[in-house]
């Protein structure tokens, strides 16, 4: 545990002792924010009475597309840059495990996804002191967010594993979770037979519960499986050097 | 303390080493010599439990680098060739990181560490710095502190003079001696002439296999293409070649320098002649003044060229 902790803080001071956290972290509060003011702007205008379906359920939405636009770019140097700077190689040779560091690494990135989503709080929360509204539907939008980034992230720390180099990192991770976004987008395309299967797995209809206020306990099994398996495939990844060197 | 037994490696279908045994005990600073791409930085990091060997078995104080990966990472120390720095932390708390990693339990205890290794690496007037602010000397001192950290007792050292200057290559290598009086070092290298002042022994690698493990004079002695002897006299130079090359068992006679009626040759003898007494009786004898005759050792890194080019002419 105490090794685990070693290689979070060491991750995050790496993380926010350079621009990259800074900007990123800027860019998915402006973005957030604008998606909470233009969402409530259309609400207030023709948004009727239902809170949960005509403002958090789109403000959810577009939430988790910033969320997918930011995770894999703070996910891409977690083992790329190490890999690169030869600091992985010093990494083990110490006495730790490869789950170790890998929990470490996740660890930290995680708590940075989750420190900016927490900053996305305060629209929300200034709008309820001035119009108190169920808090439970938002809650379980939350919820939601936070599942699909531990999902983006155990999925981009398995993409930063493979190579040395960031960027093909961060696009691999994109192209793992936009395919498994858009899956299900052409049903006429995908066949009848494999439609439902494929809908099972399709990343945007896990989420679309949490976004209408449900929390389901399938969506969260779907979601934590998802991270679970990307997981496994960075353990094995990294476990690789074993035949495939440095 | 450091032992590897027959190790092997492939990386697909490309063998990085085949044979590899060696041994390194308490107090003993071993040198691992051989070309680039011999398998020395494979063996190293076999060693130091970066990745396993497909054959053979690597044990450090008893604990086998696979089986018992982390208790045999606690007793080491690991420097790799280009020293594995996070360039935007600083000395101190690299150092700091690198002692929790390797189980300095207390923050007392952890702190104690980092000042030990400071100290012994000479960097306590740049703890506080940052890495990426450091010369290139610097850093490579700083690799051999992060292997230091925690007072390991065996230490794997990859090429730790590469890139410095030859007076931080000078203090590189104290810092070595000093460690290797309590420590097992293994040293890799392929400057010779910093192998043969440093170590105790060395280990000969070529193409995956070792060729020769034993002290330096006694490699340069047993692997004495023939022996030599410079003779200088006061005589003119054909005269003096002509006549030493008439004295029984000398080979060949080369002249090395003539100036002011002196001429200086290098006579190399038959192996295992010792001529001396004869080539001194030819010069004094014909009348000549004797100025000099003295064997001519043969060096570390001829004999390792000589070894290298019989092995890679074998079929």
């Amino acid at each position: 545990m105490t090794k685990i902790f070693l290689v979070c803080r060491r991750e995050l001071a790496s993380m926010c002792g350079g621009p990259l956290a800074w900007v990123l972290a800027a860019v998915f509060l402006l973005l957030t924010g604008y998606f909470f003011y233009s969402d409530l702007a259309l609400f207030v205008l023709v948004g009727g009475a239902n809170q949960t379906r005509g403002l958090w359920r789109f403000m959810f939405l577009d939430f988790r597309l910033v969320a997918l636009l930011v995770v894999p770019l703070v996910t891409m140097r977690l083992f790329a840059e190490e890999r690169k700077q030869g600091t992985l190689e010093l990494l083990w040779t110490f006495p730790v495990r490869d789950g170790e560091v890998l929990a470490g690494k996740v660890l930290a990135a995680l708590a940075l996804y989750l420190g900016m989503l927490a900053a996305t709080a305060v629209g929300p929360a200034l709008l309820y002191a001035l119009h108190p509204f169920a808090v439970a539907p938002v809650l379980a939008g939350y919820a939601g967010l936070v599942l699909l980034g531990v999902a983006f992230v155990a999925c981009g720390a398995a993409a930063s594993t493979v190579s040395e180099n960031q960027v093909v990192s961060a696009m691999l991770a994109y192209g793992v979770l936009v395919f498994a976004w858009f899956a299900t987008w052409n049903e006429a395309a995908i066949g009848e037979r494999i439609a439902p299967a494929l809908l099972q797995l399709s990343l945007f209809d896990h989420f679309y519960g949490f976004a209408q206020g449900v929390i389901d306990s399938r969506d969260v099994v779907y979601l934590l499986a998802f991270a679970a398996f990307f997981l496994f495939l960075a353990h094995r990844s990294l476990g690789a050097r074993a035949w495939r060197g440095l | 303390m450091i032992e590897a037994r027959q190790l092997a490696k492939r990386f697909g279908g490309r063998a990085a080493i085949e044979d590899v045994s060696l041994g390194v005990a308490r107090g003993e600073v071993v040198g691992f010599l051989g070309p680039n791409g011999a398998g020395k930085t494979t063996t190293l990091r076999i060693l130091a439990g970066v990745f396993p060997p497909s054959r053979g078995q690597a044990l450090i104080d008893g604990h086998d680098v696979v089986r018992a990966p982390l208790a045999a990472r606690r007793r080491l120390g690991y420097a790799p060739e280009r020293p594995a720095l996070h360039l935007e932390m600083t000395v101190a708390g690299l150092l700091d990181f690198a002692a929790g990693m390797k189980d300095v339990g207390g923050a007392r205890a952890r702190r104690a560490a980092v000042e030990d290794a400071l100290a012994r690496a000479a960097l306590g007037e740049v703890a506080a710095r940052r890495i990426g602010a450091l010369s290139k000397g610097v850093r490579q001192r700083l690799g051999l502190a992060l292997a230091l950290v925690g007072d390991p007792p065996a230490l794997l050292l990859d090429e730790p003079t590469a890139g410095l200057d030859p007076e931080q290559s000078a203090d590189m290598r104290r810092l070595i001696r000093g460690l290797g009086t309590e420590r097992a070092v293994l040293v890799s290298s392929h400057a010779l002439a910093e192998v043969e002042a440093l170590c105790d022994r060395v280990v000969i690698l070529h193409r995956g296999r070792v060729l020769s493990a034993d002290t330096p004079a006694r490699l340069a002695a047993r692997l004495r293409p023939a022996s030599r002897v410079d003779v200088e006299a006061a005589a003119p130079a054909d005269a003096l070649a002509a006549a030493l090359a008439a004295v029984p068992g000398v080979r060949r006679v080369d002249l090395l320098t003539q100036a002011n009626g002196h001429a200086r040759c290098r006579v190399e003898l038959e192996p295992g002649r010792d001529a001396r007494a004869e080539l001194a009786a030819r010069v004094t004898g014909s009348g000549w003044g004797l100025l000099a005759l003295a064997p001519v050792e043969t060096s570390l890194e001829e004999a390792f060229l000589a070894l290298v080019a019989a092995e890679s002419e074998r079929p």
